[in-house]
């Protein structure tokens, strides 16, 4: 503890000294749940590709050792006392990071959050990787995009009161008429256990002989789903399709099983999170609130909705030609 | 006394075939696909890990104790299987197989230890040991996944190498099965299991140590767990901290509803073997069917429910007739 004190000093320190150098520049902190996360790592670069771009930014990547909200504080109190220009903060807590957030503000550091939020009081803006529409209508788009004539497909989902997943298979059935020919045929539930969702595959498979996917908007039913289709000998007849990790798929999309998956890209994520700071820091005085337009460069730009939240893009689409690049990053 | 006892037992496997007949007679009038012959080779291996638990709590129900941490020994067995062979991806099979029954030997050992030595009540041990085998899965992985493109092909496809038309992972649990029936009925050993469980006090008296016969129990369960881990990781091709979850209560309920009875000293291979295939038909038929997934659990739970109801008035019975030869013979 003691020691882990004095490095964050050292740390500290160091940024203080680093900063000489560079007075002027903007000094964005970008606070993620824990170090050493292959996700975080590719989101720090997103946010050191954006501080390039812009030219007058300091990135510091920073974060508790374990994801704790008083890992998070104790790093928020010491960003506070270095007078950093902003905070982009994944938090680890919604609730118990507002008061140290609310000290950061009242200081004049423009605080947002970005993938895992802070409560209204805690931030200016909130940062999705995507909404619930986007993801709804991009899993649907992967499958029918490989059945150009059409065909049938079902979905395997995580259990049935799953929040989010029900959301996103009710955004699905939404723009469903704009995908003519795909008809889904069944919803499943392989309750996130492997050999459930295993089972479940197995049984759509024999059920709709004709199936030409299975969307599976859940990452341990995702892979399920591959592998079952891999041992039934369905690879190229079936194709799964989804919600899943880089890491976790690479066998997948490697057997053919899977042609395509998407997932936010955490390189974007950071990208975003830094201009979009940088933006809110640059511009102070500016009200900020319900319809705030804030542009994010090569992202384009997202549009503040009535909690301060901003929804970044269409997840990202993961295939053979740039699953190697991201297989080893989350 | 014991030809009554055993023509009981005799005509409950009995009465378990039939059920399981019509069962799958049932289900082929709504999915008659589901009595193919190849169907049936894959619900046999898709039930092949759970007969394999089986067979171990079996033995520890018999001796009056219960293993809930097969599920858990299973995953950590796996998961270090599984990162082994992501570290020497050379390793040849036999040593993954050895690994794993030994690995499990001595965490059914480690239950056994305190059962035997420190008088715990089994439930409280392996309820704790469960828990503290998921807690060192969750060490050794630091909660990330090991992935189908992270294992070597021959570790995977071991379980699923066809001889005379059963996949391996089948072959395995029939041979198991084979082995347990010896043990049960021809060895010393296997009687003091029923003897234990049957009456401990006139176990002791007839030079039975009733607390290491259930740690003997314990061990065997820990074994067959363990071969069931590497078995199950590299059937599914994946290994994470959850696997198998709640799977012990799977394998409990299979042993009850084959007539294993709770209270010890009364049940068999067949039995145990039979229940297994119950839950398996059950499990592998609800997907096909089209049942409603809402229904799908209180199906499950229903049939666990008529099985025990059915055990229960069954040994009632039993009482019943010793107390009336009782009277008969005054």
């Amino acid at each position: 503890m003691k020691l882990s004190r004095l490095m964050t000093s050292v740390a500290i320190a160091t940024g203080l000294f680093a900063n000489a150098a560079a007075a002027d520049d903007m000094r964005i902190a970008l606070v993620v749940k824990a170090l050493g996360i292959g996700f975080f790592e590719a989101a720090a670069k997103g946010a050191e590709e954006a501080a390039e771009e812009l030219g007058d930014v300091e990135i510091i990547y920073t974060g508790p050792t374990d994801t704790t909200a008083e890992g998070q504080i104790e790093v928020i109190n010491s960003l506070i006392a270095q007078r950093v220009d902003a905070i982009a903060i994944s938090a680890n807590d919604t609730d118990a990071l507002v008061p140290t957030l609310k000290k950061a503000m009242q200081r004049g550091i423009t605080v947002i959050s970005w993938d895992s939020g802070v409560a209204e009081d805690g931030r200016m803006a909130h940062l999705n990787p995507s909404s619930n529409e986007l993801i709804g209508n991009m899993i649907i788009k992967l499958a029918a995009d490989e059945l150009p004539d059409g065909g049938e497909v079902a979905v395997l989902s995580a259990t049935t009161t799953s929040t989010n997943q029900n959301i996103w298979i009710e955004e699905m059935t939404k723009v469903l008429p704009d995908y003519p020919g795909i008809e889904v045929v069944g919803t499943v539930y392989g309750d996130d256990l492997a050999d459930k969702s295993y089972r479940e595959a197995t049984g759509l498979m024999q059920s709709y002989p004709e199936l030409d996917a299975i969307i599976a908007p859940t990452s341990v039913g995702i892979v399920a789903a591959a592998q079952a289709v891999v041992d039934a000998g369905k690879v190229g007849e079936v194709n799964v399709t989804g919600l899943g990790l880089p890491s976790e798929m690479a066998g997948a999309i490697e057997s053919g099983a899977s042609k395509s998956f998407a997932i936010w890209n955490p390189i974007d994520l950071g990208y975003s999170a830094t201009m979009m700071a940088h933006f809110l820091a640059a511009n102070a005085d500016a009200e900020v609130g319900e319809g705030t337009v804030i542009p994010i460069g090569r992202m384009g730009e997202v549009t503040l909705d009535e909690t301060g939240a901003a929804a970044m893009a269409d997840p990202f689409v993961y295939d053979e030609s740039n699953i190697d690049d991201f297989k080893d990053i989350f | 006394m014991s030809a009554s006892l055993t023509s009981l037992l005799k005509s409950r496997e009995a009465i378990l075939v039939a059920v399981i007949a019509l069962v799958m007679v049932l289900i082929s009038t709504r999915f008659p696909g589901f009595v193919a012959l190849s169907n049936l080779v894959s619900v046999f291996n898709d039930t092949s890990p759970l007969i394999l638990l089986a067979l171990g709590q079996m033995v520890v129900i018999l001796t009056r104790c219960i293993d809930l941490s097969v599920a858990a020994n299973l995953a950590l067995t796996g998961m270090v299987c599984a990162m082994l062979n992501v570290a020497y991806p050379d390793l040849p099979i036999v040593v993954s197989l050895v690994l794993a029954v030994f690995l499990g030997g001595v965490m059914g050992a480690f239950n056994g230890i305190l059962v035997w030595k420190l008088g715990i009540p089994p439930i409280v041990v392996t309820l704790g040991t469960m828990t503290i085998y998921r807690g060192i899965i969750f060490l050794l992985s630091d909660g990330s996944w090991v992935n189908s493109h992270e294992m070597s092909a021959h570790f995977t496809g071991f379980p699923r190498q066809v001889i005379l038309g059963l996949p391996v992972l089948s072959w395995i649990a029939i041979v198991m099965a084979g082995v347990m029936v010896l043990v049960m009925t021809r060895t010393a050993l296997g009687r003091s299991f029923y003897a234990v469980g049957g009456n401990p006090h006139a176990a002791v008296y007839t030079g039975i140590d009733v607390g290491k016969t259930q740690f003997i129990a314990f061990v065997i369960s820990g074994m067959l767990a363990g071969l069931a881990g590497y078995l199950w990781i590299a059937r599914y091709a994946v290994a994470y901290v959850d696997i198998a979850g709640g799977f012990e209560l799977d394998v409990v309920a299979a042993c009850v509803i084959g007539g294993i009875s709770i209270a010890g000293g009364l049940g068999t291979v067949g039995g145990a073997v039979l229940g297994a295939l119950f839950l398996g038909v059950i499990k592998n038929a609800l997907p096909v069917i089209d049942v409603s997934p809402f229904w799908q659990l209180a199906i499950s739970g229903a049939a666990i429910i008529l099985a025990v109801t059915f055990n229960t008035r069954a040994d009632r019975t039993k009482g019943r007739v010793i107390l009336k030869s009782a009277e008969q013979a005054q």
